[in-house]
């Protein structure tokens, strides 16, 4: 499982009712099913990860956020999370305002585009940042929606959404520079939030 | 011939039920016969039990072959059998022919015993649940409480709801395939162009036409044809026939478009092998069907009491009950909180699509079936 979601585990409490958007293969769901003793439902857009996810025996509705949330009620999840899904959204704050409206807590992970490789792609060398977590060209990639984690409070702020918790994590390896300065040597931020 | 992965020769069986049946329209039918293929072994828990429920010209001839010379295997073969997605070796699959029906349930065709002649036009109007109450009887008579999973597709997926909607405690899972919570004004209308095809047959005889030794086969033909149409699309249509041309018959140099041909193939064919009461029993049957009807048309309320995992599958190119009729039915389960997969299968097949051999769909199956957990029934 993916760094950030193994970090973000310990966010959901036990025994919750959890919605993860975007859920891929369904791999986290089943782990929080395992570990968590948790109730889930993912949404996703690929049917072979539907598949994959029903083999796991995760329930998974085909359904693309990018056309709204609004089949699901106000309240009605204990934790809607959403890895790695928002910079390739259309209209990203409106998912994000859907999130806190449909569960009592959120969790969000998104790439840092403060990190200092992208900061040194941009910065420096004047081109829009490829690396081993972005590895698209900006012409042809699926994220159209970059933020750093300034950019991403800020939006938080506006949308009246409390930061519960917050860290930025990285792959593995050690690295005493990611201890010191994460928001400039960790690849992905994660946000545990609510409706102020 | 029998392959490695079918459940090879079958042979259906009739039951008998003596008692009254009552039925939703407040008539009473003196007793009744199902025909039954099953398919498997009923465990000694008796909690391995699939039920497949067909759609509006299906029979219980699911899967195998009745006799080693059969050109075709039972409608879903392809789904039914050891090592398959409904898979035998696990399963015990139960088969039936839907009260009103032309293949050996008590239907039309068969003798009214008050009157003593065929029942024919006046065989007694049959709903939806009334076939879900005489599954059930034949569920009882098999010994089955609860069933693993309830499955169809178009029709057959509406039993499917109307189980898991009005007995939860005993459908564990519920696979709702290509269906819709009620069919549409244009389905309707689909329906009633079928039925005007029969019954403005010559040979139609007010429905009498048993007594005439005869039988409205052009209107039959003629409904299949509107009907076998709207269950295809049209790039499915483009992509088997094209505009290409053949030969009428091996005498006549007359040439007809691939597609003329196959429809009156489709439709002649039909017209020998089904009756034209049933016909119309099974269409009014479609147009009646609504979930919601209980609850002043509310899906959400309406499909409250279900306690199965659900599975909803839609097929991208099925106009007839196209993806956004399902949606329906899974937004309303998400609304009200149910365990429920969704996936929207990307598919030329049409409304048909349910019963080819589409990859991902049978996949998906598949993986859905094989998570049905028997030990927890």
């Amino acid at each position: 499982m993916r760094f950030d979601l193994t970090r973000i585990i310990d966010w959901v409490p036990k025994g919750s009712r959890v919605l993860d958007l975007g859920c891929g293969d369904g791999e986290f769901l089943a782990q929080l099913e395992a570990t968590r003793d948790a109730t889930t439902l993912g949404i996703e857009l690929e049917t072979a990860n539907i598949t994959e996810a029903a083999s796991k025996g995760i329930a998974v509705v085909q359904q693309d956020m990018d056309r709204g949330l609004s089949n699901f009620p106000n309240q009605s999840f204990d934790v809607v999370v959403m890895a790695h899904a928002l910079q390739v959204l259309h209209r990203p704050h409106a998912v994000l305002a859907d999130m806190v409206r449909i569960g009592r807590e959120a969790i969000i992970t998104f790439p840092n585009f403060g990190h200092w490789r992208c900061r040194l792609h941009l910065g420096l060398l004047g081109r829009m940042p490829v690396s081993r977590v972005l590895p698209f060209d900006w012409y042809d990639t699926p994220n159209i929606h970059f933020c750093t984690v300034k950019d991403f409070e800020a939006l938080c702020e506006e949308l009246d959404i409390k930061i519960l918790d917050h860290d930025i994590v990285s792959g593995p390896g050690t690295n005493v520079l990611k201890s010191l300065a994460p928001n400039l040597f960790g690849s992905t931020a994660i946000y545990r939030v609510c409706k102020k | 011939m029998q392959t490695a992965n079918s459940v090879g020769l079958v042979t259906p069986r009739i039951e008998r039920f003596e008692e009254p049946f009552v039925l939703a329209s407040g008539d009473v039918l003196p007793g009744y016969e199902l025909i039954v293929e099953t398919y498997g072994t009923l465990n000694n828990a008796g909690n391995n039990a699939v039920l497949i429920c067909h759609a509006l010209s299906g029979n219980h001839h699911a899967a195998g072959r009745h006799s080693a010379e059969d050109r075709k295997p039972g409608w879903w073969d392809n789904l039914i059998g050891p090592g398959k997605p409904i898979d035998t070796n696990r399963f015990f699959v139960v088969s039936l022919n839907n009260l009103g029906g032309c293949d050996g349930s008590t239907g039309p065709n068969n003798i009214n015993p008050a009157s003593g002649s065929q029942w024919g036009p006046d065989f007694p109007e049959v709903v939806v649940e009334d076939w879900v109450n005489s599954q059930r009887a034949l569920a009882n008579r098999l010994g089955i409480t609860r069933w693993a999973v309830v499955i169809g597709g178009s029709l057959g997926g509406m039993q499917a709801l109307h189980w898991a909607v009005h007995y939860p405690d005993e459908v564990a899972n519920c696979a709702v395939l290509a269906a819709a919570p009620r069919l549409t004004a244009q389905n309707i209308a689909f329906n009633e162009i079928a039925r005007h095809a029969i019954t403005s047959d010559p040979e139609w005889f007010d429905g009498y036409y048993g007594r005439q030794k005869k039988a409205p086969v052009r209107g039959l033909a003629l409904a299949r044809m509107v009907g076998h149409l709207t269950y295809m699309s049209a790039e499915g249509m483009t992509d088997k026939f094209g505009r290409e041309r053949r030969h009428v018959d091996e005498n006549h140099d007359d040439q007809v478009f691939e597609v003329e041909s196959y429809l009156r193939h489709q439709g002649a064919q039909f017209s020998t092998r089904f009756d034209a009461n049933t016909y119309l029993l099974m269409t009014r049957a479609l147009d009646n069907f609504d979930i919601a009807a209980d609850t002043d048309g509310d899906l959400c309320s309406a499909l409250a009491p279900i306690r199965a995992r659900m599975l909803i599958v839609s097929f991208s190119s099925d106009w007839r009950f196209s993806p956004s009729r399902s949606r329906e039915m899974v937004d309303a389960l998400i609304n009200t909180g149910k365990t429920v997969s969704y996936a929207e299968i990307e598919t030329d097949g049409g409304h048909d699509a349910f019963l080819l051999n589409d990859t991902q769909y049978l996949e998906l199956m598949r993986a859905w079936l094989n998570r049905v957990q028997l030990d927890a029934l």
